[in-house]
């Protein structure tokens, strides 16, 4: 074992090491446009930061969030209140803004920031802690005594640790190199480190990245290996030998651990889904202890996957019924094994993995747990046709894997390509606009989309995505143009620009007006070719639905 | 009675028979400053501040134009006319007008904070003002000038010990010369695109005392350009014409720059939240007083300024115009339509 001071240098102090040194990082992290400057100030905010500033900060940046001491129409009420405004300036307000705890901060008053009353980021964090449970009157002096003394930038990061919303600029990857810098371990390493479950409250810095395993946490998943997109023709990829093709199915990808007589899955985003689908109990007998898989979360029925429409029914449900089991029975497609019998296979190359995977699963004999079938192909171009038949088989495309690679850390080219096939679309008109949130506040780029039925106009998606700035910022100008009518920050506007929506699948829907209700809809194109009078109908859609869509909810 | 119609052409005085800023040719137009949005070409005659004339002439060529200072009356057709300084750029006025023991204020742009260029803001006591309200939201509460420049120049001196040149998006009229105080303290040597050149000759050739700027030509040497301040109309920003300064960093001069979202979308370096326009504070004062017991309000956030106005006890009312589209924020990728802040 390494001294500690190896593995972690040495911080300097510094007079404003608390929530004002964090506010300065995020304010670099929101507004650098660099990955290195971004990078850099990690770096130093490691170097510099509180000890126990660090471990909330690492925990921030993973995705945990922090207690909610309060909601945010609290927070809107009060933010109003010390501002001496009525309360419909703080909805107009946040229309433009696009970010609650930036309207707020943009509209309380300022503090002076001094240093003396600069305190720790996890003083603040644990307060939200102790104070979640009091009353009312308790949790709002808290906050309005801290706003009085902030200025502008802590009173921003501030409100967004109390919404818990922090996306700021910075992905999980580029704080794993920070720490690396930092520390000297590798990515991959502090990546394992920094997963799985942890409470920043009692964990310090030396028990998330010391070297010794002083304490054993068993669900720890490994860092995911994703895949970049295929753009280019399979055929580039050489001997179809070197390759091997699965289907790319339509779940959630998830993480099968069983450790110490344990059963744990993951899903990619970190969240532990086991207790969630009690399906998977079963398998902790079955499965022999010290494994850890990598597979798809999915709904089958005798080993045909079933639509991601479905898998939707059962995600974020508490209770469920018999039916719901009989009806969507949650099952685990393994693609992969990277820790067998303790020891971590992540190095070895797929085909060998993969065998082994195969001894393991076959014997089973679950419905539960099964294989994810390798599609033989012996040519590209017989393979491209095979991959237009994806979406009877409820896939995405395929998945096309290097036999001679290792599983790596996060989203590297080379090794594994994703070859989905193309998404299913349809010429829409533009109805109704929204203004957008981020960098896109005060700028209308959320929009509403029909198809003709008859006559009439039928609202059947929403989409955000898909335009670029200037394409957005031509939009913007035509909406507040072309306004018909307010509904709160709703405008209706004159349909008249066509737009092609794609989609990923489509199912009927009671909620929605037109039935039907779009799997990944996004905005792939702006035919300004086309007038409102060339679109689709509603008669097309569902065609669509009777084609490809799932019939009932 | 009204002594100023809101027509599809601008402000009309029916009384005095001219139009206040119109966005249409007329035969007598009288000109609050000299942004484009403000100041159309094509009228036969225009009146406008001494201040604001050679500004209008490189921009809309020669023409009738007329002068006055501020606080001078104008009788026209009986109506007694001033102008009174509105602190927004160079020149900048409100215009008074005073018919029949009654008097209103079209104040076109304007600030109260005095930037030390465009002269202060005057209060000017009338029954009905005529507001914009370009930052009317309370979200927009600007920091002192002397905070701005500070910031700035700190970041220039940083952009210097880089090795970097420091481009600074300002428009032409107004920032641009404003900018120039915050720079000439910490820059050997101040670069400006030709858009800002022009406005500035003009300027110096009108007699004003501005510091020394060299333009930026094809011929200019990309080693006179290394650590240098630039300055650059928003038009500029993210075209070919900047690779020459490489490498540099963007800092954009705009009101604009309070929220976060702008400054991202922009893909600036370093935004400064710097304006021209009265932030929601600043138009509430002016607003105050003036006295006035009817409030107008114009290009900006007027549904939202017009209803808190109303809420608070001053009578007010929304007005559509043509102004808040001035050419250098037409480009989208600029400030997205949003007018010149």
């Amino acid at each position: 074992m390494e001294p500690e001071n190896d593995i972690i240098p040495p911080s300097i102090p510094t007079p404003a090491g608390g929530l004002k040194l964090f506010a300065q990082l995020v304010q670099v992290l929101g507004t650098s446009t660099k990955t290195t400057d971004k990078l850099e100030a990690l770096v130093n905010y490691f170097a510099n930061a509180n000890e126990k500033d660090k471990v909330w900060v690492i925990a921030l940046f993973s995705g945990r969030k922090p207690k909610r001491a309060v909601n945010s129409t609290q927070l809107a009420t009060w933010s109003v209140e010390v501002a001496g405004l009525p309360g419909w300036l703080f909805g107009e307000s946040y229309h433009t803004v696009g970010d609650l705890a930036e309207t707020i901060s943009l509209l309380l008053p300022e503090g002076a920031g001094n240093d003396a009353d600069d305190k720790p980021l996890h003083f603040y964090l644990e307060e939200f802690r102790r104070i979640e449970k009091q009353d009312e009157a308790i949790r709002k002096q808290f906050i309005l005594d801290c706003w009085k003394t902030m200025d502008r930038n802590q009173q921003f990061v501030f409100n967004k640790l109390i919404t818990g919303a922090f996306r700021i600029g910075v992905s999980q990857k580029m704080m794993v190199n920070a720490l690396a810098k930092f520390t000297s371990l590798e990515p991959s390493v502090i990546a394992h480190r920094i997963s799985g479950q942890w409470d920043p409250s009692t964990t310090t810095l030396l028990d998330l990245l010391d070297e010794s395993p002083a304490i054993i946490d068993y669900s720890k998943p490994y860092p995911f290996y994703l895949a970049y997109a295929l753009d280019a023709e399979p055929a580039t990829l050489g001997d179809p030998g070197e390759w091997q093709v699965e289907w790319k199915w339509d779940g959630i990808r998830g993480q099968m651990i069983k450790r110490n007589n344990e059963l744990f899955v993951w899903s990619r985003g970190e969240d532990l889904m086991t207790e969630k689908f009690p399906e998977y109990q079963l398998l902790k007998d079955l499965l022999p202890d010290n494994i850890v898989l990598d597979g798809e979360i999915i709904p089958s029925r005798e080993g045909k996957p079933l639509p991601f429409a479905l898998l939707q029914t059962r995600i974020g449900r508490k209770n469920i019924t018999k039916k719901q089991l009989q009806e969507v029975p949650i099952t685990f497609f393994a693609y992969d094994l990277l820790e067998y019998d303790g020891e971590d296979w992540r190095n070895r190359p797929l085909s060998e993995r993969r065998a082994k995977l195969e001894t393991i699963i076959q014997p089973l004999n679950s419905n539960t747990l099964l294989l994810s079938e390798i599609v033989p192909f012996t040519d590209w171009e017989r393979l491209k046709e095979q991959r237009l038949t994806s979406r009877d088989q409820c896939a995405e495309g395929f998945m096309i894997k290097r036999k001679s690679s290792a599983y790596q850390v996060g989203r590297k080219v080379g090794d594994w390509w994703k070859w989905k096939i193309d998404p299913l679309t349809i010429d829409a008109v533009m109805i109704y606009a929204e203004k957008g949130a981020g960098r896109r506040s005060n700028l209308y780029t959320a929009y509403t989309f029909a198809v003709r039925d008859g006559e009439k106009l039928v609202a059947f998606t929403r989409a955000y995505s898909g335009l670029t700035d200037k394409e957005f910022n031509e939009v913007d100008a035509f909406v507040k143009r072309n306004a018909i009518e307010k509904f709160g920050p709703v405008r209706t506007v004159k349909p008249e620009l066509v737009f092609e929506i794609a989609f990923e699948g489509i199912a009927a829907s009671n909620r929605h007006k037109s039935g039907v209700a779009l799997r990944f809809p996004r905005i792939s194109r702006w035919r300004k070719d086309k007038t409102a009078a060339e679109i689709n109908s509603l008669e097309d859609l569902k065609q669509m639905l009777n084609a490809y869509g799932v019939k009932k909810e | 009675m009204a002594l100023i119609e809101f027509t599809n052409k601008g402000l009309f005085c029916p009384v005095g028979g001219f139009y206040i800023d119109p966005w249409k040719p007329v035969d007598r137009a009288v000109i609050t400053h000299a942004h484009s949005d403000h100041a159309h070409y094509g009228s036969a005659s225009y009146l406008c501040h001494h201040l604001s004339k050679p500004i209008l002439e490189l921009r809309l060529g020669p023409g009738s134009y007329q002068t006055t200072e501020w606080g001078e009356s104008i009788m026209m057709n009986g109506m007694k006319v001033s102008f009174h300084p509105a602190g927004h750029v160079i020149g900048s006025s409100q215009i008074r007008v005073e018919y029949g023991g009654e008097v209103w204020v079209a104040s076109g742009d304007y600030k109260v904070i005095n930037d030390g260029i465009s002269g202060e803001f005057e209060p000017v006591k009338c029954d009905t003002f005529i507001t914009e309200s370009t930052f009317g939201l309370p979200i927009y509460k600007w920091k002192s000038q002397e905070d701005i420049f500070t910031q700035i120049q700190q970041w220039i001196q940083k952009n210097q010990a880089e090795g970097k040149t420091s481009v600074i998006i300002a428009y032409s009229l107004g920032k641009a010369q404003r900018v120039l105080k915050a720079i000439e303290p910490v820059a050997d040597k101040i670069f400006v695109h030709g858009a800002i050149y022009n406005v500035h000759q003009a300027l110096v050739n009108a007699g004003w005392q501005l510091p020394h700027v060299e333009r930026v030509t094809p011929e200019t040497p990309k080693t006179a350009l290394k650590g240098s301040v630039v300055i650059a109309p928003p038009s500029a920003d993210g075209t070919s014409w900047m690779k020459k300064f490489t490498p540099y960093s963007v800092g954009v001069c705009s009101g604009w720059m309070q929220v976060r979202g702008n400054a991202r979308r922009r893909n600036v370096d370093a935004g400064f939240v710097m304006s021209d326009h009265a932030d929601w504070p600043g138009l509430l004062a002016a607003i105050k007083a003036t006295g006035a017991s009817k409030v107008f309000v114009t290009h900006g956030f007027q549904a939202t300024f017009s209803r808190y106005l109303n809420e608070i006890g001053i009578e007010s009312a929304e007005v559509k115009t043509e102004y808040g589209n001035d050419e250098e924020a037409a480009p989208t990728t600029i400030t997205e339509g949003e007018p010149e802040a």
